[in-house]
């Protein structure tokens, strides 16, 4: 038994299938915990008031959304490089994930803002830098959407993830560099004066659920992509008759 | 090498220069949203000046993007793609050309459009020039990044709208520095820096941006 | 010259060949056929290297075409559905640049020359888009006596010819595996290539 077994979409299926309610739970555990500590434990910002526990969302959402990205092209290029199919599907299964993060990283953003700064959206560098990050993610799935050979499809999202990859850390700089000039707000939402050692648990603990949820998700998702694209083979027929 | 490369650029040259609409459409269409906005935002001059370097920067990466689709595309239709990606050179060198010529037919027209409208915006000269400038730094990026997007998309169904979506997100930092960098001529701040970010950018874009447009298209051929 | 070992190829879901084999001299001609869908075009786009098979390679001198991508370039002329023919330019110059992208040399005299022996003397000065369909295909096809290339991989390459057409074509094949070349072809009409030694698959089962 080693990895390379486990790269056979045969074999991955029910190995995902076993782990997908072991991450689920640990999810849902360290969810309880993290909205304990934010919600309880953490105290009240003297500064800020209550509103300021967004960030236990915001944070950990903007921490995954990029996270993401990254271990989407990590996959990618090794798809490409030793083009394995499983790579590229639990790239493929890993970008609604990305996107809802992101999404829910803008989501909060403007929350946080309106109490804060009195708007709903200010052109702040990561903020700006977030939203162009979605684009990305909508690019990417928007590309696999349209192309309907799934060979063309795989590498196609793939060297469009590698792109945006070699890009980002530049379009992250361009609009920092940008920011700074226009000398737009400079609060930063993680930067928050004071941020008390409770605060950065209830974040990390957060950020831990977050990618137990993104594993338990994405998990799920491959293991359709892959019933989907093995539908002609005898084990994916004999599974999708044990389900009938 | 270098007689391939000439002749992949006279090829699409000579062939743009015998369909004469089809290559003036991308340039009118740039003049067009470009006079969009004064209607849209009002004519006060103080006002133009200041989203001036923004609207011909944008536009021209509108403009860029509408005439990327087809890029590769008739030569697709026609077979004539299969046997240039045959050819005995590189496949990056052929991506490189094409994205070149792309540059000659549609860049270098923006380039000397774009003063005429950036005094419809009210821009000082200096700024003028730096507008010129920048978009001839620029554009070659804009060919360069779009190449990849127009070589993901072939053959696609709408193509054309798939590649904005892909390829604006990655010309943002295009954007950023050769806006930045009239905005800088027009405040004092100076240019420079933004030039010269704009130029690593463009030596990045041509180090990579061929190759990964010829992967792209082995691709999509297959 | 040409072998292949071991191919398979998969569109979609759905498996065209596999364990497919064979290995071509000079002078030998193949002759690939099976019905519609069943994977012979796919094949011959493997055979030029346009695409990559599932399993299994395609040699060209005994080394794998990837490896010898620049000599097979020049080696193999491809011709497919499409005839590769730009619409704004005449014959002669598609037949220029043709030419110039696969690195080959070109004199306009033996062009013109490659231009008349299949019948199209007369619209050399014509943009292609005034000719016909068949036509076109014949330019295309004179391409093949300027390419100076050992092996030509031919999809139905008589598709669209009138019966002058397809006798031109005929003896333009004939000539060429005559004279110690190979080519590789599919087709639906039949084919007349007397005293040339054939081998034919058929893809598809």
């Amino acid at each position: 038994m080693n990895l390379y077994y486990y790269a056979s979409p045969a074999t991955f299926y029910p190995l995902a299938g076993k782990l997908i309610p072991w991450f689920a739970g640990l999810a849902v555990v360290l969810g309880a915990i993290g909205l304990y500590i934010s919600f309880f434990i953490a105290p009240t910002d003297f500064q800020q008031g209550e509103g300021y526990r967004i960030i236990f969302i915001h944070v950990p959402a903007a921490w995954m959304s990029m996270f993401i990205y990254l271990v989407m092209a990590f996959w990618s290029a090794i798809g490409l490089a030793f083009n394995t199919r499983l790579s590229f599907l639990i790239a493929r299964a890993l970008a609604p994930t990305g996107a809802m993060f992101t999404f829910i990283a803008l989501w909060t953003g403007a929350f946080w803002g309106k109490p804060m700064w009195g708007t709903w959206w200010v052109w702040d560098a990561r903020l700006t830098s977030e939203l162009i990050l979605l684009f990305l993610y909508v690019g990417y799935m928007a590309l696999q959407a349209a192309i309907d050979a799934p060979r063309r499809a795989d590498r196609a999202g793939a060297l469009l993830n590698l792109v945006g990859v070699i890009n980002i850390p530049i379009i992250y700089f361009s609009v920092k560099w940008w920011n700074t000039l226009h000398q737009g707000s400079s609060v930063s939402l993680t930067g928050a004066p004071s941020m008390a050692m409770i605060m950065l648990w209830g974040m990390l603990v957060m950020a831990l659920a977050a990618w137990m949820y993104t594993i338990a998700v994405s998990l799920a998702r491959s293991r359709i992509l892959i019933l989907e694209r093995e539908r002609q083979t005898e084990w994916a027929r004999a599974q999708l008759e044990g389900q009938a | 090498m270098l007689r391939f490369l000439i002749t992949v650029v006279r090829r699409d040259v000579l062939l743009a220069v015998r369909r004469r609409g089809d290559w003036l459409t991308a340039q009118f269409f740039f003049v067009m949203v470009v006079s969009m906005f004064p209607l849209g935002v009002g004519p006060e001059p103080s006002m133009l000046r200041v989203i001036g370097p923004g609207v011909v920067w944008v536009s021209a990466l509108l403009a860029c993007l509408l005439s990327l689709g087809r890029l590769y595309a008739d030569d697709f239709r026609d077979g004539s793609l299969e046997q240039m990606l045959l050819s005995p050179y590189p496949n990056s060198l052929l991506a490189l050309g094409k994205a070149l010529a792309h540059w000659i037919i549609n860049g270098i027209p923006l380039l000397l459009i774009a003063p005429v409208l950036g005094i419809q915006f009210g821009l000082p000269a200096e700024a003028l020039l730096i507008l010129v400038l920048s978009l001839a730094i620029g554009t070659p990026i804009l060919s360069l990044l779009g190449g990849i997007g127009a070589a993901l998309t072939l053959g696609l169904r709408g193509g054309g709208v798939l590649i904005t979506l892909l390829i604006l997100p990655l010309y943002v930092p295009v954007l950023i520095f050769g806006a930045g960098a009239v905005e800088g001529a027009m405040s004092g701040t100076g240019s420079e820096a933004h030039l010269s970010l704009l130029g690593a950018f463009l030596v990045m874009s041509l180090l990579i941006a061929p190759w990964i447009s010829s992967l792209a298209l082995k691709v999509s051929v297959e | 010259m040409l072998s292949v070992a071991d191919l398979a190829c998969e569109r979609g879901e759905r498996e065209l060949f596999r364990n497919l084999a064979f290995e071509l001299e000079k002078g030998q001609a193949l002759l690939v056929r099976g019905g519609n869908g069943r994977g012979k075009t796919s094949l011959l786009r493997i055979l030029s290297g346009l695409s990559s098979p599932t399993a299994g390679a395609v040699y060209w001198r005994g080394q794998p075409i990837e490896a010898v991508r620049e000599q097979y370039g020049y080696d193999m002329a491809y011709i497919g559905h499409a005839n590769a023919i730009k619409d704004d330019l005449t014959p002669l110059e598609n037949l220029q640049f043709a030419a110039a992208l696969r690195g080959r040399q070109f004199d306009s005299d033996q062009a013109v020359e490659a231009l008349a022996q299949l019948g199209l003397s007369h619209c050399i000065e014509l943009p292609a888009r005034a000719l016909s369909f068949g036509q076109r295909r014949r330019v295309a096809l004179s391409g093949l006596m300027l390419a100076g290339a050992l092996l030509w991989i031919l999809d139905e390459p008589l598709t669209g010819l009138d019966i002058d057409g397809v006798a031109m074509v005929e003896k333009l094949i004939y000539s060429h595996i005559a004279a110690g070349g190979v080519a590789i072809m599919t087709t639906h009409q039949p084919l007349v290539l007397e005293g040339v030694i054939q081998i034919s698959i058929s893809v598809g089962g």
